[in-house]
């Protein structure tokens, strides 16, 4: 809706806006710049406005030489890309069964796939921690990853956005000669991008920040997620603000990069989705 | 031509069965199996790290639960950070997103500001408000320029939970803002014109117009936000070393089970008691909720 065209009134609505602007955005210029500080400079900083009074990447290069950052990162990013890579993947083959294949017990499916989604995570917690402690996938990747290869919503979304395809495509590859899994694979899903894509970049976003399931899982230091690193980092270097929000940056930095340039996709990913992953 | 349709037919059903097999064992084995495992756990004792010791109690973990004081305590902090976070979180998304579909200069860049702390890593977020609220912090250096005296807000029992909620409000804003924005554009601008044409104030459309259309998005943000606030774990977790201190003052539930489960009790079938008990709770406030909110919307 228009505000109204008073000068004065939009004056200030503007005026909040940017303030607000400026409380959302100072805690990370804050750490930024406390990240960019020699050890003993940080207790200067609130004095010099948050200017580094010799700004350095000291904390980086530290942080690659001693800590175990690099292989977080790795680790971040194999558990990240698989488990998105592979959800995107499960999410759309059963999606597309349910909407496109007619077979006795589809219905059936459709709503068990479905009831799963009233089942809230807190409660599955600590059974699903047994189950992957019975099948001995603690501190390993598959722990982290295959719990989380599918979701009922993402199974829903894609079936919902498949259903919008018109048949007649599929039925002219079909003639064509391609299997099931070509229309799938060579139709259907280069058509889908738009959902794959708000689905993918949500994902990702939720598997990167993850902490609860790969602090559990991660038990040794080589296997730690960069979540979880960067938490048992924080306690053995707690008065160390610049070397812990150095390390933060390794979290940060690739997220943000990710929402700059797929912003809209993550606004898409948020309101079809809501958080439900 | 019969005989090549009923084989066409078979192999409908085994690729659709092929297609749906890894989602239906994944949910099997990591969502439905563990569902029943947490109930059956819950009349146990059951320690992880000795097995063969566990034993039968029947009710024993929910009559425990409803006598231990921690327990009790996390409950009404999660209740009186609910209370306070969602209606707060609420006005000020709302709030923010009126003010991004404004047509205010730089809308766009607002946006893309104030979602950047959802789509930051809870260990960054509460690492840097440690650092912030921290005795020599940023958040004291402010409050300096205005005579207050410097404090540990995270070590005092009066303040470490409200210091939590602020941060927590900070960073879901902006998310139901993006939300709110989706529903703002929803509602067609001529509604708008023809109220103006009929001398409608800005507040008398945002309250006749605005507001009631608004209201499946308001039921399905708060519904979140509660549900949401409920299961506060990692915030807590991470600012207080996994113990939800001072002296219990940022005790959550979700906190209390990891403790009891993971965080040297062992305790996992008292842990699946209480998870159990914290669904019901989230289950009777989303009813209850519904109820409220429900009535005449229409999707």
């Amino acid at each position: 809706m228009e505000l109204s065209k008073n000068r004065t009134v939009r004056a200030v609505v503007f005026l909040i806006l940017s303030l607000y602007a400026l409380i959302t955005i100072t805690p990370f210029l804050w750490s930024v710049s406390t990240a960019l500080t020699k050890t003993h400079h940080v207790d200067l900083l609130l004095q010099n406005w948050g200017i580094p009074p010799e700004p350095t990447l000291d904390n980086f290069r530290y942080l690659l030489e001693h800590g175990d950052f690099g292989r977080w990162f790795l680790n971040s990013l194999i558990v990240t890309v698989c488990t998105t890579v592979g959800k995107a993947f499960f999410n759309s083959l059963a999606g597309y069964a349910l909407a496109r294949i007619e077979f006795p017990g589809r219905e059936f499916w459709f709503w068990f796939i479905i009831s799963s989604m009233m089942i809230p995570n807190i409660v599955i917690l600590v059974p699903r921690y047994l189950i992957v402690h019975h099948l001995g996938w603690l501190n390993r990747y598959e722990g982290m990853i295959v719990p989380s290869l599918t979701t009922a919503f993402g199974v829903f979304l894609m079936r919902q956005f498949f259903l919008t395809i018109p048949k007649e495509l599929e039925e002219a590859a079909r003639i064509d000669g391609l299997s099931r899994f070509g229309i799938f694979w060579r139709v259907v899903l280069p058509l889908s991008r738009p959902a794959l894509a708000a689905q993918v970049i949500f994902n990702f976003m939720e598997e990167w920040n993850n902490f609860v399931w790969p602090n559990l899982v991660a038990r040794s230091r080589e296997m730690y997620t960069l979540t979880v690193g960067l938490q048992v980092f924080k306690n053995e270097h707690y008065s160390f603000w610049n070397q812990v929000m150095a390390g933060s940056m390794f979290l940060t930095i690739p997220i943000i990069i990710v929402y700059l340039i797929f912003n809209r996709w993550f606004i898409r990913g948020i309101t079809i989705s809501g958080m439900k992953g | 031509m019969l005989r090549r349709l009923r084989s066409q037919k078979v192999q409908d059903i085994v690729t659709a069965y092929v297609f749906l097999v890894p989602t239906l064992m994944i949910l099997g084995i990591f969502v439905f199996a563990p569902v029943f495992y947490a109930i059956y756990l819950s009349f146990f004792d059951y320690d992880i790290l000795a097995p063969q010791n566990s034993r039968f109690v029947g009710l024993g973990n929910y009559l425990e639960a409803f006598q231990d004081p921690v327990f009790r305590k996390a409950v009404k902090n999660v209740i009186y950070y609910a209370a306070v976070v969602v209606p707060t979180q609420m006005v000020l998304a709302f709030l923010l997103a009126l003010g991004v579909t404004s047509g205010t200069r730089f809308q766009n860049f607002f946006r893309v500001a104030y979602f950047i702390p959802t789509v930051t890593s809870s260990v960054v977020i509460s690492h840097m408000f440690l650092y912030i609220y921290s005795t020599t912090g940023l958040l004291n250096h402010v409050l300096g320029w205005f005579g207050i005296p410097p404090h540990n807000w995270m070590e005092d029992v009066r303040t470490a939970l409200p210091a939590i909620m602020a941060m927590n409000i900070w960073t879901t804003a902006g998310q139901y803002m993006v939300i709110f924005t989706a529903g703002l554009n929803d509602i067609p601008e001529e509604y708008y014109e023809a109220a103006k044409v009929d001398g409608a104030t800005y507040w008398q459309r945002l309250w006749y117009i605005t507001l009631p259309l608004l209201r499946p998005v308001t039921l399905f943000v708060s519904m979140m936000s509660v549900i949401g606030t409920l299961q506060l774990f990692d915030q807590p977790y991470l600012m207080t070393n996994g113990q939800g201190g001072p002296a219990d003052a940022t005790m959550t539930v979700m906190l209390y089970i990891y403790k009891n489960a993971f965080g040297g009790y062992f305790r996992m079938g008292y842990a699946s008691a209480l998870s159990v008990l914290l669904f019901l709770l989230i289950l009777v406030l989303s009813i209850i909720q519904r109820k409220w909110f429900g009535q005449e919307v229409q999707y």
